[in-house]
């Protein structure tokens, strides 16, 4: 009987951490049968090039759901990013850029200081940071769209080296930062035990507030990047549409990929996966004439799947 | 703590009062929405001769009767310790139905829509209280359920339905009433029994214990599956209906809306003292929280000069005052007495 047991906690276990690789694997073999094209080159660069910002914005929510957070503002960065650029490319890219990931940062800031240091919960504050920075976001920018000319941002939208768009390359280094982050660093190990058991992290004199104000800000930076290479992407600045409802998405992705809502672990790998599973499926559905109205039921079905699944691994 | 905690259990077993202070941070708790409300009120009556009018607050009354309609259910929601992110998925859901099923008559046009909603809630529900998943994913899957459904029987949202112009159902929501908006009459009558029901009910106290600790609640015979799945049907219930009135008074159900309308929720009730971390709050603070948004709105709007945009700066503005005034204040009311 306990042998059977085991073996069925191990199967839920195994499934809960590479049930997102199978599915990916099973996704993809399934494409290659019925999808015309698949394997093109030109498939797969859209491909990666359209689950870029969800992906980016997800590396950071994954750390924030790691501390048994969670960041809803994350679009409305996205958006403060976007409305900001414009601004300053008169001074060249590289200012401008540097001005957007400082807003990011600023954001992220604020709502780690709203978690960390007054002690409001972690959805309440960075509500309240998507329903300000968005406004915030319009009346940089007046509520225009407004089109880029700068040819450092148009080369970051559509170059390419080697095949590879220069907008993936970004989100690779990220991944492996954010990965070498979690996995081989001290700060990593205190944000998962704070996750954890946030009161023993206390006893144990780690550094709670600081962990916590770094992730939150480390989410608005990730934002802020997605934000740009955004905006590089559409070769305009977008603030009212850019990032809508992406915090859905990219919590999406960080859950299918294995990292509990409950905090205490981090899979960075799994959120990657997340990511492109959830793209895979929006776009295999597309590519076959399915419409976006079943595709988003079947999104709904994964997420709450994937979560029961979760719950049935951890008991 | 240790000390805090041991002063809160003698003064409680020797029956003595809470301090002034924490009294006061109670109060303000509670209160603070309305009081803020009032202020803002009587700042623009003084300020704009055509804010204190009949007419406009009629209008300001109507136009946030539907977002106070589901804050109704999101309140109960929160105050068991949840959280419903579908309910703006299901408001425009139930306002497409109805203004299909409106072809058929009145009837069909308000139970179509309550009916869908409740399945909905109930889904959740069980999926929350039975299963016990975590509610924020479990609606999250509502709010993208629901809003696919949506686009699937709108021929992915190419479709409008329109509700007859003589059809009984627009009274609901363009009708009046010795000159009140139907809407409005609506929700004075939902807030009442709303509060009557959370606070001089079975249902409402086992909500507040759910709330206040789920296991305790558990052990003290509360059935906490049937409370939870009760109370997200019912939240359901309330996005429904106020898609149903909104559809009414626009005559027809537009697939694009409720989009974001889960945070503004949300945002009311946290601003009317409803704590998210659940176990204590009410349906008044709620109402105040939704009137402080439309009175900040209608504000900036009346003074022209502001950019309009800046109303969700303001909104968001308001949002981290009360969030963290109501955060100190309830270390103030623990860390002195209860």
């Amino acid at each position: 009987m306990t042998t059977v047991a085991l073996r069925r906690d191990n199967l839920l276990a195994l499934t809960r951490d590479y049930g997102v690789y199978a599915a990916l694997v099973v996704l993809v073999i399934i494409n290659l049968i019925i999808t015309p094209n698949f394997l093109a080159a030109d498939n797969l660069r859209t491909q990666a090039v359209q689950v870029v910002p969800v992906l980016i914005v997800a590396l950071g929510m994954a750390l924030v759901i790691g501390t048994e957070g969670i960041d809803l503002s994350v679009g409305s960065v996205m958006a403060v990013s976007a409305a900001i650029l414009p601004l300053y490319l008169g001074y060249g890219a590289f200012p401008a850029i540097l001005l957007c990931l400082l807003a990011g940062a600023v954001a992220g800031l604020l709502s780690g200081t709203l978690v960390a240091v007054v002690g409001v919960q972690p959805i309440v504050a960075t509500l309240a940071l998507l329903v300000g920075g968005r406004g915030l976001a319009l009346v940089i920018s007046d509520g225009q769209l407004k089109d880029i000319f700068n040819p450092t941002i148009l080369a970051l939208g559509d170059g390419s080296v080697a095949g590879i768009p220069y907008t993936v390359l970004v989100a690779v280094v990220l991944v492996a930062l954010v990965a070498l982050l979690v996995g081989k660093t001290t700060f990593g190990r205190q944000l998962v035990a704070i996750g954890g058991n946030r009161r023993a992290a206390e006893f144990a004199a780690l550094p709670v507030k600081r962990v916590l104000l770094v992730v939150y800000v480390l989410s608005g930076l990730l934002a802020a990047i997605a934000g740009i290479l955004g905006t590089a992407r559409l070769t305009a600045s977008d603030p009212s549409k850019l990032g809508e409802l992406i915090e859905l998405s990219a919590i999406t992705a960080v859950v299918v990929g294995g990292t509990p809502l409950s905090g205490g672990r981090v899979r960075v790998i799994g959120t990657v996966g997340g990511a492109l599973l959830m793209q895979l499926i929006t776009a295999t559905l597309i590519k076959n004439d399915v419409p976006v109205s079943v595709s988003q039921m079947v999104q709904a079905a994964i997420i709450v799947a994937a979560v029961l699944l979760q719950r049935r691994a951890a008991r | 703590m240790t000390m805090t905690e041991s002063f809160v259990d003698t003064s409680a077993a020797t029956g003595a009062r809470p301090s002034r202070g924490a009294t006061l941070a109670a109060l303000a708790q509670r209160h603070g929405a309305l009081v803020v409300l009032v202020i803002l009120l009587v700042a623009g009556g003084i300020a704009f001769d055509t804010f204190l009018t009949f007419y406009n607050l009629g209008n300001l009354a109507v136009q946030a009767s539907f977002l106070a309609v589901v804050t109704l259910g999101m309140t109960l929601v929160i105050v068991s310790g949840g959280i419903d992110l579908s309910v703006g998925s299901v408001y425009a859901l139930a306002g497409v139905l109805a203004a299909y099923a409106s072809q058929w008559g009145l009837v069909p046009a308000l139970l179509l829509p309550l009916a869908v909603s409740a399945v909905i809630g109930l889904a959740q529900g069980v999926l929350i209280g039975r299963f016990g998943m975590a509610p924020f994913i479990v609606t999250l899957g509502g709010l993208l359920f629901a809003r696919g459904l949506l686009q699937f029987i709108t021929d992915e949202g190419a479709s409008t339905y329109l509700m007859p112009g003589d059809s009984p159902v627009r009274w609901l929501g363009s009708g009046k009433v010795l000159g009140i908006g139907v809407p409005v009459l609506i929700v004075v009558l939902l807030f009442l029994v709303g509060g009557f029901v959370l606070q001089r009910t079975r249902y409402g106290m086992r909500l507040f214990a759910l709330g206040g600790n789920e296991d305790s609640s558990a052990l003290m015979g509360i059935p906490v599956v049937r409370t939870k799945v009760l109370t997200y049907v019912l939240s359901g219930l309330g996005a429904g209906l106020a898609g149903i009135l909104a559809a009414a008074q626009l005559g027809s159900g537009v697939t694009v809306v409720g989009v974001g309308l889960e945070l503004n929720a949300i945002a009311a009730v946290v601003i009317g003292g409803t704590v998210l971390t659940g176990g204590r709050g009410g349906v008044t603070g709620t109402l105040a929280g939704v009137a402080l948004l439309y009175v900040i709105q209608d504000l900036i709007n009346q003074s022209g000069s502001v950019n309009a945009n800046m109303q969700q700066v303001v909104s968001g503005g308001v949002l981290i005052v009360v969030v963290v005034v109501q955060t100190v204040l309830s270390r103030v009311r623990r860390g002195q007495s209860r």
